[in-house]
């Protein structure tokens, strides 16, 4: 190549700046990486905030993701506690918090999402380490937590929570949880395993605003409560950008190189690209994507002209149940158990949109077992195919 | 190169397996990250750093000699 960047900003340090400036050092890359990261400590992991940190099984200093060593080995120049906070692709720089800006040749846009909020009364949040110790205190025998959304985050939560003596009610404005994510049968299944272990759980329940005594609800009654968490999904970092000249659309938005402009590449969960695999846009929170782009959009950024087409794979844990995805679930045509059953929350279940296998998912079966169909998912097998004995009049017309 | 698994740590997301199948297998009951050579051949060391920098619970640490 010959236009390899010298220069390379990494707009965000959590894992998909990680993997990224991990990536163009492994590839070879000589230059200089200025590592941007709005937090004040370098990457952690997150899944574990909601589960082992929240329950109190780990200690904080078992999530960082790489030790200081493996960190200076990488010969990174870091700013951990600054902000990115507008970028000017005429000149090429990136203005910074502390009142700096910084050239570059190479940028990767890596600066993740940020919790939604309500309306009202200051509520807890849970997106880094310091939100899940200070929800950590305010959980346990004799405190009530109401949490607002019953998606992944909520759900887990609510599961650590009551299993630590919380009393917990759940507030979610659909009828059924998860049921855009996993589909109707999943997300009732997984509302009756909270219902069991004792959470509250109010479907088709809309919160207005959190007040100080709790959260009033949209029909203007209030759940009083000791501590409210809002789960209610997150919205992109990308306010630096606006003006700029790349297209903000719910995420910066890429092609299926991970560029958002010439040299200019988005990764994780801030990046909306096109995944070639499943024809579609796409913008994915998940902790496996942020390495997994994060890596693409550095050897793009070196040249490699490889499109990123993963499978997207996801995981949580609530009470004894180990959920585990691959592929793209949301807007599926049909559900189908082929292992297991729901009713003993022990099963496999292949999921179609149009004629393909766009994805499975299961709880409490071996992982991998999982690797044939995430093998089937890459492979775009036909609905067909993959499940051979499916009798055609269940099909239903497709797409 | 030596490789070393933190497996306390590891949430059995099984990219390691998909990605370097000679080097890293799962337990069947938990999905466990299993280890199969520990000084892997030079052939496979760039599949295996790639397992390292996407293993999502940063299991995989690799001692580079």
């Amino acid at each position: 190549m010959t236009d390899t960047p010298d220069r390379v900003v990494i707009a965000g340090a959590s894992a998909a700046g990680l993997s990224a400036a991990e990536t163009l050092r492994r590839s070879g890359h000589s230059g200089t990486i200025m590592l941007i990261g709005s937090e004040p400590v370098p990457a952690y992991d997150r899944p574990p905030l909601s589960k082992e940190i929240l329950s109190g099984a780990w200690t904080p200093d078992r999530i960082s993701l790489r030790t200081q060593a493996d960190l200076d080995a990488l010969d990174l120049d870091a700013r951990y506690g600054v902000a990115a906070i507008g970028l000017d692709l005429a000149t090429r720089t990136v203005a910074l918090s502390d009142g700096t800006e910084v050239a570059f040749d190479g940028l990767i846009v890596a600066t993740g999402v940020r919790p939604r909020k309500l309306p009202g009364a200051p509520a807890r949040v849970l997106r880094s380490l310091d939100d899940a110790l200070a929800l950590k205190d305010s959980i346990g025998p004799g405190s009530r937590l109401v949490v607002v959304g019953a998606g992944f985050l909520g759900c887990e939560v609510a599961a650590v929570a009551v299993g630590l003596g919380t009393e917990v009610i759940v507030v979610e404005p659909a009828a059924v949880p998860l049921a855009h994510a996993v589909g109707e049968d999943v997300g009732s299944m997984l509302a009756q395993a909270h219902q069991d272990r004792g959470v509250d759980l109010r479907t088709d329940t809309g919160v207005a605003e959190v007040v100080p005594a709790g959260v009033r609800l949209q029909d203007g009654s209030v759940i009083e409560a000791d501590a409210v968490l809002v789960a209610i999904g997150s919205l992109p970092n990308t306010e630096w950008l606006v003006g700029s000249g790349l297209t903000v659309d719910n995420g910066v938005v890429c092609d299926e190189f991970c560029a958002a402009a010439p040299g200019v590449y988005g990764a994780g969960d801030v990046a909306r690209w096109d995944n070639p695999l499943f024809g579609t846009s796409m913008r994915i929170e998940h902790r496996t994507n942020a390495a997994e782009q994060g890596m693409a959009a550095a050897r793009n950024l070196l040249g490699a002209h490889r499109p990123f087409a993963p499978v997207p794979y996801f995981w949580s844990d609530q009470y004894d149940m180990k959920i585990r995805a691959y592929g793209d679930l949301r807007g599926h045509d049909e559900m189908r158990v082929v292992e297991g059953s729901l009713r003993e929350r022990r099963f496999t279940a292949l999921y179609r949109s149009g004629d393909h296998l766009a994805g499975v998912l299961s709880v409490g079966m071996s992982p991998k077992s999982m690797r044939a169909w995430h093998r089937a998912v890459a492979a775009r097998a036909a609905w067909l195919e993959a499940v051979p004995d499916t009798p055609s009049s269940t099909l239903g017309a497709t797409a | 190169m030596r490789v070393e698994v933190d497996v306390p740590k590891c949430v059995g997301s099984g990219q390691c397996a998909l990605l370097a199948p000679d080097v890293f297998d799962q337990r069947e009951e938990d999905g466990m990250v299993v280890l199969l050579d520990e000084s892997p051949p030079v052939e496979l060391h760039d599949a295996v750093r790639e397992a390292a920098v996407v293993c999502p619970a940063a299991v995989i640490r690799l001692v580079e000699q």
